[in-house]
C-alpha cells in the first residue's frame, strides 16, 4: 500500500488548515454560500435535504485496517453511527454539522486520509479495480498508475474549474470490474513489446445523456502520461460546454465535435507540452510500485477449503473469488443484506471488518464500485473463521452479483436533486427475490432516484431509473446494460410504475427469463439473444 | 515576489501586482483588434478567445489580460498556461470575477497581477500564498514539484 512520506503529509495537512479557515470565513459571513460553494465542494462537502454530507476520499479504493477504523470512528463520533460507501469507491457522511467539518478532516490526516476533490468541476477521487494486485488477470498492479494520477491531479492549479466534474478510473485487465469505459478518461493498461504502457479512452459517462467512451490514444507510456491527460483535459477545459450544466460533461464535447476531431487536438496539444517537463521521471513511478508489491504470501497454504458446513458453502461459492496466490482467495463482503440500505454499513461492522482484515488479510481492504467491501488477500484456511464472524455481524449475505446485490444511490430520502426514493425500492426488490436469486445468476440490478444516474442504471442487466410524473414518483425499467468488459448502455422498456408495479414488472422479466434462457445462460445474454420484445410482450401483456 | 505590490491605476483600477516593473498604460484592445492593427501592446482575451493566436506576436505585447466573467469560468488557465508556456514574460492580468481563494491557482498558471472585481482581503490572500508548502504537479511557476524534490 502506499504510505505518505512527509510532503504528503505537508499537503493533507495544510488543506486542512486551509479548509478551517474558509469554514470559519463563511461561517463570519466574509465568505457568502454561493463563494463558499465551490470550495466546499471541492472538499467533498455537499448541503443535502436534511443537512451536510461529507464525503471522504478512498483513493482508488484502497485502505488499510487503522483507515477504516477511522471511517468508524467519524461514524460515530460526528455522524449516526454509520457510514454510506458509495459508487466511486469513497465513503459519505449524511448527518455532519459544518462547523465539525475541519475536526473531521484533520482526523482523516492522521491516518492519511482526505476529502480533496471528492466534488466539484475538477478530477475527482480516481478510481480502480477492487481486485487489484489480488486477481490473477491483471498484466500489473494498476494502482501505481493511480497513485501517480492522485497526485498529479491533486490541487491541479490548470483544472479547478472544469465545466463539470471530471472521473477517472483505471485497470490493468480485460475483465473490466471498475466500469472503466462509463468513466471521462478510462485507462487500461497493457503490454506492448514488454513495455508496459496504457490505452485512453475518452468520453464515457452516465447522467442524463449516457455513453460509452471512445477509445484516444492506443498506447502510451509512463513517462508521457502526465503531459498526454493534461493535454486531454486541457482541451476539454477550454472547448467543453459552460453553457449547459446538462452538456458541459467532456462526453458531449467528443459526441459534438466527433472523437477524431477531439484526438487531433490532443495531439496537437501533446506536441506542445509533452517535451515542458510536466512529467515525473519513471523514478517516481518506481518509487509509488514499490509500495504496491503486495504481502509475502505464506508458499504452503493449504489449498482446500472444508465445505461441510451448507450456509457456509453458499457464501464460498457467491462471494469467494480466485486469488493469482495458490491456497488463497479474495473474499466480498455484501454490503446489501436483504431488506437493508445498499452501501450503508455501522460503526461497529466497520470496526469489524477492519479487524478481520488486520488479523487475517495482510491488513488491507478495498471498496468496490458496487458499494461493497472486499478482503483481498486471505488464506482459504481462514475462510470459515472469517464467515462466522461476518455472518455473526449480519454481512454474510451471500449474493455477489445477483439480484439483491444492488447499486442504489441516496434518493430522495437523503438527495435534493432526487425525483424518486431508491432505497425502499431496493430493500422492496431484495425481499421479493431472496428466495430465487440463485435460480437467476448473475443479475446486476442498479437503481437511480433521478436522472442523473448516479445508481448507474444505464449500466444495469436491470436498470430502474426514478422520475417526477406530476408530481408522484414513478419508475422506469430498462434492460440490456454492462458496466463490465462487455460494456452497453440499457434500452427503457416503456411506460413506468409505481413502486410495487415495478417490483412486479422485474418478476415478470426474470420468469420470461428463466423460460427463455439456454444452457447457463446469464439474464443478459439471454436478453442479447432474443432482444426487448419477449420482455415487453411480458411487462405489458 | 511572494506578497503583491497594490497599485491604483488611472483607470481607477486596483491592480494586485507580483511584479516590479511599470504598470502598462496603455489600454488593452481586444484580440480581434488587436489582430486587425499592427502596433498594439496590450490585449485583453475574453474567456472564449483563443490564447494561441497570440504566440506569433508575443514580442510586442507587454500585458495580456483574461477575463474572467465568473468565477466558475476556468477557461483563463489554461490561456494563461499556454502564454507562458510559449514564453511570454509580460504581464498578465486575471480580470473580473477573481476570488482570493483561487489567486495561488491563478499563480501557478501563470499570472501576476490581478485586477479582482471586488477586493480580496490581503491577509487572507497573503495566508493562503504561504499554505502550501509544495505542490505535485509543475506549471507555469517556479515552483519545485514533490517528485522532483523526490528524484533531483
Amino acid at each position: 500500500m502506499y504510505r505518505y512520506d512527509e510532503y504528503d503529509q505537508s499537503i493533507v495537512d495544510a488543506r486542512v488548515e486551509e479548509f478551517r479557515d474558509q469554514v470559519e470565513r463563511r461561517l463570519s459571513g466574509a465568505l457568502t454560500e454561493d463563494q463558499f460553494k465551490p470550495l466546499r465542494l471541492m472538499n467533498g462537502l455537499y448541503l443535502q435535504l436534511h443537512a451536510y454530507m461529507l464525503r471522504v476520499a478512498v483513493p482508488y479504493g484502497t485502505l488499510d485496517s487503522r483507515q477504516m477504523r477511522m471511517l468508524g470512528h467519524i461514524a460515530r463520533k460526528y455522524d449516526r453511527g454509520y457510514g454510506h460507501f458509495t459508487t466511486r469507491q469513497n465513503i459519505q457522511y449524511n448527518w455532519i454539522k459544518l462547523a465539525d467539518a475541519p475536526d473531521i478532516l484533520a482526523e482523516l490526516a492522521t491516518v492519511q486520509m482526505h476529502a480533496i476533490q471528492t466534488s466539484g468541476n475538477c478530477i475527482r477521487n480516481i478510481s480502480s479495480d477492487q481486485f487489484a494486485g489480488a486477481a490473477a488477470d491483471e498484466v500489473a498492479d494498476p494502482r501505481p498508475w493511480a497513485e501517480l494520477l492522485r497526485q498529479w491531479s491533486t490541487f491541479h492549479p490548470e483544472f479547478t474549474y472544469l465545466p463539470r466534474k471530471f472521473k477517472i478510473a483505471v485497470i490493468a485487465a480485460d475483465e473490466d470490474r471498475a466500469a472503466m469505459r462509463l468513466h471521462d478518461i478510462g485507462i487500461q493498461l497493457l503490454t506492448r513489446d514488454g513495455v508496459l504502457g496504457a490505452k485512453i479512452f475518452v468520453g464515457g459517462g452516465m447522467g442524463r445523456t449516457p455513453m460509452i467512451a471512445h477509445e484516444v490514444k492506443d498506447f502510451i507510456t509512463a513517462d508521457h502520461l502526465m503531459s498526454y491527460l493534461e493535454a486531454c483535459l486541457r482541451v476539454y477545459n477550454r472547448y467543453g460546454r459552460r453553457d449547459n450544466i446538462y452538456k458541459a460533461r467532456i462526453k458531449i464535447l467528443l459526441h459534438e465535435i466527433g472523437v477524431d476531431a477531439y484526438r487531433e487536438q490532443v495531439e496537437a496539444e501533446f506536441a506542445a507540452i509533452r517535451d515542458l517537463g510536466i512529467d515525473p521521471p519513471l523514478a517516481e513511478l518506481e518509487r509509488i510500485t514499490a509500495m504496491f508489491t503486495g504481502p509475502d504470501f505464506a508458499s504452503d497454504a493449504p489449498d482446500t477449503v472444508d465445505r461441510a458446513d451448507p450456509d457456509f458453502a453458499v457464501w464460498l461459492d457467491q462471494n469467494v473469488a480466485a486469488h493469482k496466490q495458490p491456497g488463497h482467495a479474495i473474499v466480498t463482503i455484501s454490503l446489501k443484506p436483504i431488506g437493508g440500505i445498499p452501501g450503508d454499513a455501522s460503526a461497529d461492522q466497520i470496526d469489524l471488518v477492519a479487524d478481520l482484515a488486520e488479523r487475517y488479510g495482510h491488513d488491507e481492504l478495498r471498496v468496490t464500485h458496487a458499494q461493497n467491501i472486499v478482503l483481498p488477500h486471505v488464506r482459504k484456511a481462514d475462510l470459515y473463521v472469517i464467515w462466522t464472524a461476518l455472518r455473526d455481524a449480519g454481512l454474510a449475505e451471500a449474493n455477489l452479483d445477483l439480484i439483491s446485490d444492488i447499486i442504489a444511490c441516496p434518493g430522495l430520502d437523503y438527495c435534493s436533486l432526487a425525483n424518486a426514493r431508491s432505497i425502499p425500492l431496493a430493500q422492496k426488490i431484495g425481499e421479493r427475490f431472496a428466495g430465487r436469486q440463485r435460480e437467476l445468476g448473475e443479475l446486476k440490478l442498479k437503481i437511480s432516484g433521478c436522472i442523473n444516474a448516479c445508481g448507474h442504471h444505464h449500466a444495469g442487466h436491470i436498470g430502474i431509473l426514478g422520475v417526477d410524473k406530476k408530481g408522484t414518483e414513478n419508475y422506469q425499467l430498462l434492460l440490456g446494460g454492462s458496466g463490465a468488459e462487455d460494456v452497453s448502455l440499457g434500452k427503457i422498456t416503456g411506460p413506468g410504475f409505481d413502486e410495487d408495479g415495478v417490483v412486479d414488472a422485474i418478476e415478470r422479466v426474470t420468469d420470461r427469463y428463466v423460460a427463455l434462457r439456454e444452457a447457463d445462460e446469464r439474464f443478459l445474454d439471454t436478453y442479447r439473444r432474443v432482444g426487448m420484445q419477449p420482455f415487453k410482450e411480458a411487462i405489458y401483456g | 515576489m511572494v506578497d503583491p505590490i497594490t497599485v491604483n491605476t488611472n483607470a481607477g483600477e486596483t491592480l494586485l501586482r507580483f511584479r516590479d516593473d511599470v504598470v502598462h498604460d496603455e489600454p488593452a484592445v481586444t484580440l480581434d483588434a488587436f489582430l486587425g492593427q499592427t502596433n498594439a501592446t496590450a490585449v485583453r482575451l475574453e474567456a472564449g478567445d483563443d490564447a494561441r493566436e497570440l504566440l506569433e506576436h508575443l514580442g510586442q505585447i507587454a500585458l495580456v489580460e483574461i477575463s474572467f466573467p465568473t468565477f466558475r469560468d476556468g477557461r483563463g488557465y489554461s490561456a494563461a498556461r499556454i502564454l507562458r508556456e510559449a514564453g511570454f514574460e509580460g504581464e498578465l492580468r486575471a480580470a473580473g470575477d477573481v476570488l482570493v481563494d483561487q489567486i495561488p491557482h491563478m499563480r501557478r498558471c501563470g499570472f501576476d497581477s490581478f485586477a479582482p472585481e471586488k477586493p480580496v482581503d490581503a491577509a487572507t490572500l497573503t495566508k493562503l500564498l504561504a499554505l502550501y508548502p509544495q505542490p505535485y504537479q509543475k506549471a507555469a511557476d517556479a515552483r519545485v514539484p514533490v517528485w522532483k524534490l523526490r528524484h533531483g
